[in-house]
């Protein structure tokens, strides 16, 4: 099938819009770094430039819901020009949330500077974000070269941060079984690994979203979900 | 925003005794394409007809009203259709080529204009008229092949290089598509697409999609009333009237 | 109420009625074509079994003494001596070539002088007469010569006269009929292709054999002519001011429908019509082609209005509309445009109109042209004015006339003309198709 529309107007649309995602997927990328990066430093001041940074994510998804809006209007895309806009719907949605995950951690962040520090818990919460950072980098590759296998591997990824996360829920509960005084600050950090957990699930969905971009099917098998309840229903039985 | 090249108010246009058009005014710009859409019978093709004059050949018609092309009146009585006609040019719905060869095609209206001193100068304006109709590569060792002879496509751009022979200021296109396999009218899209950088376009069609497209400015005429006149992405988004919306969603029409 | 299911492979008895009915219908179609048919190959055949013998004619090869002593009494090849020899004295030196002839054949026969001459045609002295006035210096030789044989000669070489019927006629007898057949048997008489037939003038009723159609042809030649030169301009322009520029109110429809009711007028009215205003008002000679032009180009205007706004109205609208669009004015969308695409569509009713002049008998007769016409008329413009004949009247003339040799010169002159408008009508069909544009 030959790349280029006989409208190249509507090549035009279409890359600009893809422009916006591969954009605001750098800003996320960044976002998560950043944050992770500011909770193991206890650096307040990055925290609140992580916050501010938030609000160009947010435009830009705006942007470009506007611009697919404007697309469908327009060129009536259909076939593999009408996934295109839908999933780059979905996705700047997806990208949005991952964003505001990382505002929350931030936020946090802010609050934990203000107490002492809980041992090793930084670093495991570093390497969590280091992983779903790097799914996203990933899933961002995938959706420009269009690898299917990528993004499955993506998906399947998000099972360790899974177990990351688990381990870690059982990590804060001896901790704050130990002494008391650590509740406060194992609450927020439970809620940041949650967070994270949730940035790799939504990165998981992009993933399916390109396997529907390319193949025109969502992925029907189950999500390979590990929490604590899954768990915990297994050990049981 | 650019200059506006052909202004209307207030114009009127009866059939005998049919009230065709109703109080049109509208204001087109240059370097624009500009697209009338709107149901059967609306108006839209006999509005176009108005602006070269085409409508002076039927006898039972009558217009009133002011239409201006760069500020003259098109109706005043020292106006000679005729070098109106070369201003504004015309693409018909059919194509329709004489039964010449491609070159006595494209120029004929130069001849009969008096715009080349030579057969050089003319073989010029051919080949730039036929470039710009994206017709040359694909005619340009076949000139004194018949015009008849090509596929509806190529016929179509071959009246469209016909057309812009003349250096017109206008372009008006009457559904120039709807004759046409989609392939070739995508082609013709892209075609117009490109001459909007140097000429103002109007274009009728009957197809919305086709005018959300293509066009930058859309009207919507109704029963002989232009309804809404707009950018075309507000008015395929979010338009202003609701006759508009029932229209291009597919409720009346 | 729905209908009942049937099988598709039995026939209803509605559908066996219906096919029968079409049957039928088709049989009767094909009964009538051939009713067409066979009334068609009966006239063909008719004609053409009376009017073949017409292209052959008989001739007599001699070989005759021009003595000087006769022909040119001063001996000086002075014309105007010469020319004081008239046909009485050629006449003799026919005879006695034949004579001559005769005994060198060994051949006796009971007849007399004047009876073996008859055997030569009456116009064959005239043609000798000619030969030696335009070449004087044959006078003294003797040359061998083909002369025309005498109206019954050839009527028994082509079998209209036979021993029996010679036996009651008082222009031959059986015993010419026998020297006949002994020259037949010698070469002297042949029979072959008569190309005179269509380049010598008319002649008298005495001598069917020299009567050809030139002057018809030429006649009928000249009318075209000025049908052509006339009604082509005039009709073809009336038509493209009715059609193009006229306005559409009611004095255009009530020309309209005077001009379709003209095409339909009888061709005698217009004769008299002719008449009238040519010849008693105007004062042009009788039985001039002018005047047979004019009146025959009267009757073919309608056809070639009606043709030509036809051929007109045919061109799609979309080809004048392009025209405007690209600011050509009125005059040069229908000149430039319009109609070289109705050319063809005109020149086709162009040519079916003459052909229809050309077989038109009754105005002409009105005119004068039944008069016996032996001159050729002189090269146009001023034999325009001379008088002629055309090919209809002269067969009319031919038929009028005693001599049975007439009847297969009419004949003859049927098939011609059937011959011309063939050829013009096959013209118009060829023009029409190869000119059939696609747009």
């Amino acid at each position: 099938m030959p790349d280029q529309h006989i409208m190249r107007a509507f090549d035009r649309d279409l890359e600009a819009i893809q422009a916006k995602i591969m954009k605001m997927g750098g800003l996320v990328e960044a976002a998560i770094h950043e944050s992770a990066k500011s909770l193991n430093k206890r650096d307040d001041e990055l925290a609140a430039r992580v916050r501010e940074a938030d609000k160009l994510i947010d435009a830009l998804e705006e942007e470009v819901n506007h611009d697919a809006a404007q697309v469908l209007a327009l060129r009536q895309p259909i076939a593999s020009d009408l996934r295109t806009v839908l999933s780059v719907m979905k996705i700047s949605g997806n990208l949005e949330r991952v964003g505001d995950y990382a505002k929350n951690l931030a936020k946090r962040t802010a609050v934990l500077v203000q107490m002492p520090a809980i041992e090793g818990a930084s670093g495991a919460i570093k390497r969590m974000a280091r992983e779903v950072e790097r799914m996203l980098k990933d899933v961002l590759d995938a959706y420009v070269h269009q690898d299917v296998a990528l993004a499955e591997d993506v998906r399947a990824r998000d099972h360790e941060v899974d177990q990351m996360y688990n381990a870690l829920f059982r990590e804060f509960l001896t901790f704050m079984m130990e002494d008391p005084r650590n509740i406060t600050a194992c609450m927020h950090l439970h809620f940041i690994a949650k967070n994270i957990e949730r940035m790799g699930d939504h990165v998981t969905s992009i993933a399916e979203q390109v396997i529907y971009l390319v193949t025109g099917e969502l992925p029907n098998d189950e999500r390979a979900k590990l929490d604590y309840i899954a768990e915990a229903q297994e050990a049981e039985e | 925003m650019n200059d506006i090249k052909v202004s209307a108010r207030d114009v009127q246009v009866w059939y005998a005794d049919n009230h065709a058009i109703k109080d049109v005014s509208v204001e087109i710009e240059d370097k624009t394409v500009t697209a009338f859409i709107g149901p059967s019978g609306c108006g839209k093709s006999t509005f176009l007809r108005c602006i070269n004059r085409m409508n002076d050949t039927i006898d039972i018609c009558r217009v009133t009203g002011d239409i201006l092309l760069d500020g003259e009146d098109i109706y005043d009585p020292q106006v000679d259709p005729v070098q109106l006609r070369a201003k504004v040019g015309m693409v018909f719905q059919k194509p329709n080529p004489f039964p010449k060869s491609i070159y006595d095609n494209v120029a004929y209206g130069p001849r009969i204009h008096g715009m080349a001193a030579s057969k050089t100068e003319l073989d010029e304006i051919v080949e730039k008229s036929l470039r710009r109709a994206a017709l040359w590569g694909e005619v340009k060792d076949r000139l004194n092949a018949s015009g008849t002879g090509l596929s509806g496509g190529q016929q179509q751009r071959l009246c469209i290089a016909r057309a812009v022979a003349t250096e017109p200021e206008v372009l008006l296109m009457d559904e120039p598509a709807s004759a046409l396999d989609p392939i070739a009218t995508a082609q013709i899209e892209e075609l117009i697409d490109e001459l909007r950088e140097k000429f103002a376009v109007v274009i009728v069609t009957h197809s919305m999609q086709q005018a959300a497209r293509v066009s930058q400015k859309t009207a919507f005429f109704h029963l002989g009333n232009l309804v809404e006149y707009g950018e075309t992405s507000q008015i395929f988004t979010n338009p202003v009237d609701p006759r508009t919306e029932s229209y291009i969603t597919g409720r009346i029409g | 109420m729905s209908r009942p299911k049937t099988s598709l492979y039995t026939t209803s008895a509605r559908t066996k009625k219906r096919n029968a009915a079409e049957r039928r219908f088709r049989a009767y179609g094909l009964f009538a074509v051939g009713l067409a048919m066979a009334a068609l190959a009966m006239l063909l055949t008719s004609i053409f079994s009376s009017g073949s013998g017409a292209f052959q004619q008989t001739y007599i090869t001699l070989d005759v003494e021009l003595p000087e002593a006769k022909l040119d009494k001063s001996g000086t090849r002075d014309m105007a001596v010469m020319k004081k020899v008239s046909t009485f004295g050629y006449a003799p030196l026919i005879t006695k070539a034949l004579m001559a002839k005769l005994e060198e054949m060994g051949i006796e026969t009971p007849l007399k002088k004047k009876q073996i001459g008859a055997l030569v045609s009456k116009a064959a002295p005239a043609k000798l007469r000619d030969f030696v006035l335009a070449n004087p210096d044959v006078i003294g030789t003797t040359q061998r010569f083909e002369f025309l044989a005498s109206g019954r000669i050839d009527g028994y070489m082509k079998g209209r006269v036979t021993h029996e019927s010679a036996e009651r006629d008082g222009k031959i007898s059986p015993e010419q009929l026998d020297l006949v057949d002994a020259l037949v048997a010698d070469g002297a008489i042949v029979k072959r292709f008569n190309w005179a037939f269509f380049t010598s003038p008319d002649a008298s009723g005495q001598r069917p054999e020299s009567a050809g159609l030139g002057v018809a042809i030429l006649g009928s030649l000249y009318m075209m002519l000025v049908v052509l030169v006339l009604a082509l301009p005039i009709g073809v322009g009336a038509s493209i001011y009715l059609e193009e520029f006229a306005p559409k109110n009611r004095w255009t429809d009530i020309i309209e429908v005077n001009i379709s009711n003209l095409a339909a007028v009888p061709s005698i009215v217009f004769g008299i019509l002719g008449l009238t205003i040519f010849i008693n008002f105007a004062g042009l000679p009788q039985s001039a082609p002018i005047v047979g032009g004019l009146v025959l180009t009267l009757m073919t205007l309608p056809t070639i209005v009606i043709s030509t706004r036809a051929a007109l109205k045919a061109v799609p609208p979309s080809i004048r509309e392009a025209a405007l669009g690209i600011g050509a004015s009125k005059m040069q969308t229908v000149f430039h445009h319009v109609l070289p695409l109705a050319a063809p569509g005109i020149l086709t009713g162009t040519i079916i109109g003459m052909a229809r002049a050309l077989g038109e008998t009754a105005p002409l007769l009105l005119i004068g042209m039944v008069a016996f016409v032996k001159e050729f008329p002189a090269a146009p413009l001023e034999g325009l004015f001379d008088p002629a004949s055309a090919l209809p009247v002269q067969v009319y003339n031919w038929t009028q006339r005693a001599d049975p040799g007439f009847v297969e010169r009419a004949s003859g002159a049927i098939i011609t003309l059937l011959l011309f408008l063939v050829i013009m009508n096959v013209a118009a069909v060829l023009l029409r198709r190869r000119f059939e544009r696609r747009w």
